[in-house]
């Protein structure tokens, strides 16, 4: 156990993180910077896992489990994502959220 | 007696004509359709002849019989609202009967040869047969429905009649301008019938003439306006009566209506459609007398108004068929005078016999004016009298018939006009003083005008025709002027009121000789006058015209009514009321609906952009939707 750091911190962190990736969602117009975002929410949702394993159930591994598994999602998705992008940029040579609206209304 | 009930085949021979030449008559050579509709037409002339013969003259009655031979029910509603078809034999209706049978033979005939060669042969004589067939189901009628439908169909074809020539514009023009006046009368003439049959409750001419009826006590008391409800109702009948009729002020229609083919002007609107309106007060004649005599009066007045006010137009207009259109609208004044001064029974309903025995005559010699007018314009190839002049030499049978016409109409004796004329201004004389006075002077005009029509064109100058020399019609034209001529000259001598009174029964009435002195004397004066003017070509008619300054010129554009029509339906109706109509449909009725479409559009507008299919902004939404509850919940449940 680490001395002094309790699972404030850590909490802490993790939701500094989750805001963090929400508000860059939200505000970034580059899709890559987007996708940067949606993979620091993941993060921050899998500090939690680990965390709250291991502060509440040391002698389980669950949470452990989790983080992986979200972690490999979270790699196929990054790819599916750059792929869709990089079909984008080739259409219209640029990723700005602004310009991709072309199927609006 | 015999049963008359042969005589729907009258109106029946017309329409199988119509139907066979309208839709065959393409295919045939153009003569054949002339051909077979003359023949027909001299089937059904045969039979109302016969009609005739047997209604007034094989039995001697003390008095006529209504006959119904044919009623069938047409169109059954309701209980009370049932309308028949059929056939209703009177004096009346068997002497409408034989005029407009003969008048339309002799047109059919005369069309053979002065139609040769148009283009749309077939069809001129498959509409002529269809207004024979209309005009005679109208004069049949059995009940004012019936009555209402023929008197439309007779209005649709002379309608195609006078725009027979439709590639002129000036025949389309004139067409439409007739079918519109007489509809728009015929619109009165239809609440009419309707206020008429609510008060009464019926459509039957035989219970609603009957003497001592009893079907008018109901609507006794019922006003409308200050007036009687059925005095509403028989002055909108006569209404219609009038468009058709052309009085004053639906008569605008009439000297237009010229514009169609020479042989029609003298069918339909000389002889036969134009006193359909004559008719129709005559077959009312006892609602009129007893139940609304204040109307009758007006009608009397309406008439007699007219009769003077066309004969001044007559006397100054150049067209020789507009002169005779104008003539025409006099003459039916004179009718409507007779039955508006005409009592009930015995020698008071001389007025109404001197009417239909003026109808009688009139369609004679007007027919034969317009035929032989006809015959004139075929040779020289004008309406214009300026083209015309000494032209006794070149058409002496034309001439000889439009003479014996000329001193008809205005009642030299012992022509048909003479009779009959004299007979309304002795039934003025007895009730109406300023009728009888109006229709005096009128008679002296009218001897002017037709004889300064007369001499213009068959005296006068003597017109260089070149080349082309005026040539006498071929003989089918020439026989029904004959014959026309000899009804003109003789059919004064048919004792009338033995025939045709308003109570049916044979009237007492002998001509008093010396009484018809002054009558004669003002025609005579009349056409002394037009002698003097227009025997030679001179300067006496300019000076006359002179002398006379703005109120010839009234006269000759007709006193400006047409004008006054067209301010009132140019500037009025369209210009300002129909403006402000349209207005009012384009910026209120439309607006709100466009105000309509306009908020959904904006309201639409300020709405889509929440879909704006930007996921980024979906997500904030949801994110501060998230956070908002959050915190809501923290500060409900923590606090």
């Amino acid at each position: 156990m680490i001395q002094g750091i309790t699972i404030y911190h850590f909490l802490i962190v993790s939701t500094l993180m989750f805001f963090i990736g929400v508000m860059g969602f939200i505000i970034r117009q580059n899709l890559i910077t987007i996708l940067l975002s949606i993979e620091l929410i993941l993060n921050s949702v899998v500090i939690n896992f680990l965390v709250f394993n291991r502060f509440l159930y040391p002698d389980q591994l669950q949470g452990h489990f989790f983080g992986l598994f979200i972690v490999g999602v979270a790699a196929a998705e990054a790819s599916v994502a750059i792929a869709l992008i990089i079909n984008i940029y080739r259409r219209i040579q640029n990723i700005d959220t602004d310009e991709v609206n072309e199927m609006k209304f | 007696m015999v049963d008359f009930s042969y005589t729907f085949l009258i109106p029946l021979i017309p329409l199988v004509v119509f139907l066979i030449t309208g839709l065959l008559g393409m295919k045939w050579k153009p003569m054949v359709s002339g051909i077979i509709g003359t023949v027909g037409l001299l089937i059904a002339w045969l039979l109302s002849l016969y009609t005739g013969y047997e209604y007034f003259l094989a039995h001697t009655v003390e008095h006529y019989q209504t006959i119904i031979p044919i009623n069938m029910l047409w169109l059954s509603f309701t209980n009370s609202l049932q309308i028949h078809m059929g056939v209703l034999i009177d004096p009346i209706s068997v002497l409408m009967l034989i005029v407009v049978t003969t008048i339309s033979l002799m047109a059919h005939m005369y069309s053979l040869g002065y139609m040769k060669g148009e283009t749309g042969f077939a069809r001129y004589y498959a509409f002529l047969s269809l207004f024979t067939f209309s005009m005679l189901g109208l004069v049949l009628s059995t009940n004012i429905f019936q009555m209402y439908i023929f008197w439309e169909l007779v209005g649709a074809s002379s309608f195609l009649l006078i725009g027979f020539y439709y590639t002129k514009p000036s025949a389309v023009a004139a067409a439409k301008k007739a079918f519109i006046v007489t509809r728009f009368a015929d619109f009165g003439f239809l609440v009419g019938i309707l206020v008429l049959s609510f008060l009464t409750r019926t459509f039957d001419f035989s219970k609603l003439t009957e003497p001592g009826t009893t079907i008018f006590a109901s609507s006794a008391g019922v006003t409308f306006m200050g007036v009687s409800a059925l005095s509403w109702a028989m002055s909108l009948i006569f209404i219609g009566g009038a468009g058709k009729s052309a009085m004053f002020p639906f008569h605008i229609w009439l000297p237009d209506a010229m514009e169609g083919p020479t042989p029609v002007s003298s069918l339909i609107h000389a002889a036969t459609m134009v006193v359909a309106g004559v008719y129709l007060v005559a077959r009312l004649f006892p609602i009129y007398h007893f139940q609304t005599p204040q109307v009758l009066i007006m009608i009397g007045y309406v008439g007699g108004f007219t009769s003077l006010f066309a004969a001044i137009i007559a006397m100054t207009q150049f067209d020789i068929k507009r002169v005779l259109a104008y003539s025409t609208l006099s003459q039916i004044g004179y009718m409507m005078v007779g039955l508006g001064v005409s009592g009930f029974g015995g020698d008071h309903g001389l007025g109404y016999m001197a009417g239909m025995f003026h109808l009688f005559t009139h369609s004679m010699f007007k027919a034969l004016l317009f035929l032989g007018a006809g015959s004139i314009i075929h040779a020289v190839h004008s309406n214009e009298m300026k083209d015309m002049g000494g032209l006794r030499k070149y058409m002496p049978i034309t001439h000889i018939t439009f003479l014996t016409a000329c001193l008809a109409i205005s009642g030299v004796p012992p022509f048909a006009g003479f009779f009959s004329k004299d007979e309304i201004l002795a039934a003025a004389l007895e009730s109406n003083k300023l009728l009888y006075w109006t229709e005096y002077i009128t008679a002296g005009l009218t001897s002017f005008y037709i004889f300064r029509l007369y001499f213009r064109i068959f005296w006068g100058k003597n017109t260089d025709y070149g080349h082309h020399t005026p040539h006498e019609s071929p003989w089918v034209m020439t026989v029904p002027l004959i014959f026309l001529a000899l009804g003109s000259a003789f059919g004064g001598w048919i004792p009338f009121h033995d025939f045709v009174t308003p109570d049916l029964a044979p009237m007492v009435h002998k001509m008093e000789w010396l009484d018809t002195i002054p009558s004669v004397l003002i025609g005579l004066v009349g056409i002394f006058a037009a002698w003097y003017l227009y025997k030679k070509e001179s300067s006496r008619p300019k000076a006359v015209v002179d002398f006379l300054g703005n109120l010839h010129t009234w006269a000759y554009h007709k006193f400006y009514i047409d004008e006054i029509y067209l301010f009132i339906t140019r500037k009025i109706m369209f210009g300002m009321i129909a403006t402000g109509i349209a207005w009012f449909d384009r910026h209120i009725v439309d607006g709100f609906m466009f105000g309509v479409a306009d908020v959904t559009m904006a309201l639409s507008g300020k709405i889509k952009k929440f879909q704006s299919g930007n996921l980024q902004e979906y997500a904030f939404v949801y994110v501060a939707g998230a956070l908002a509850l959050v915190l809501t919940l923290l500060y409900v449940f923590v606090k």
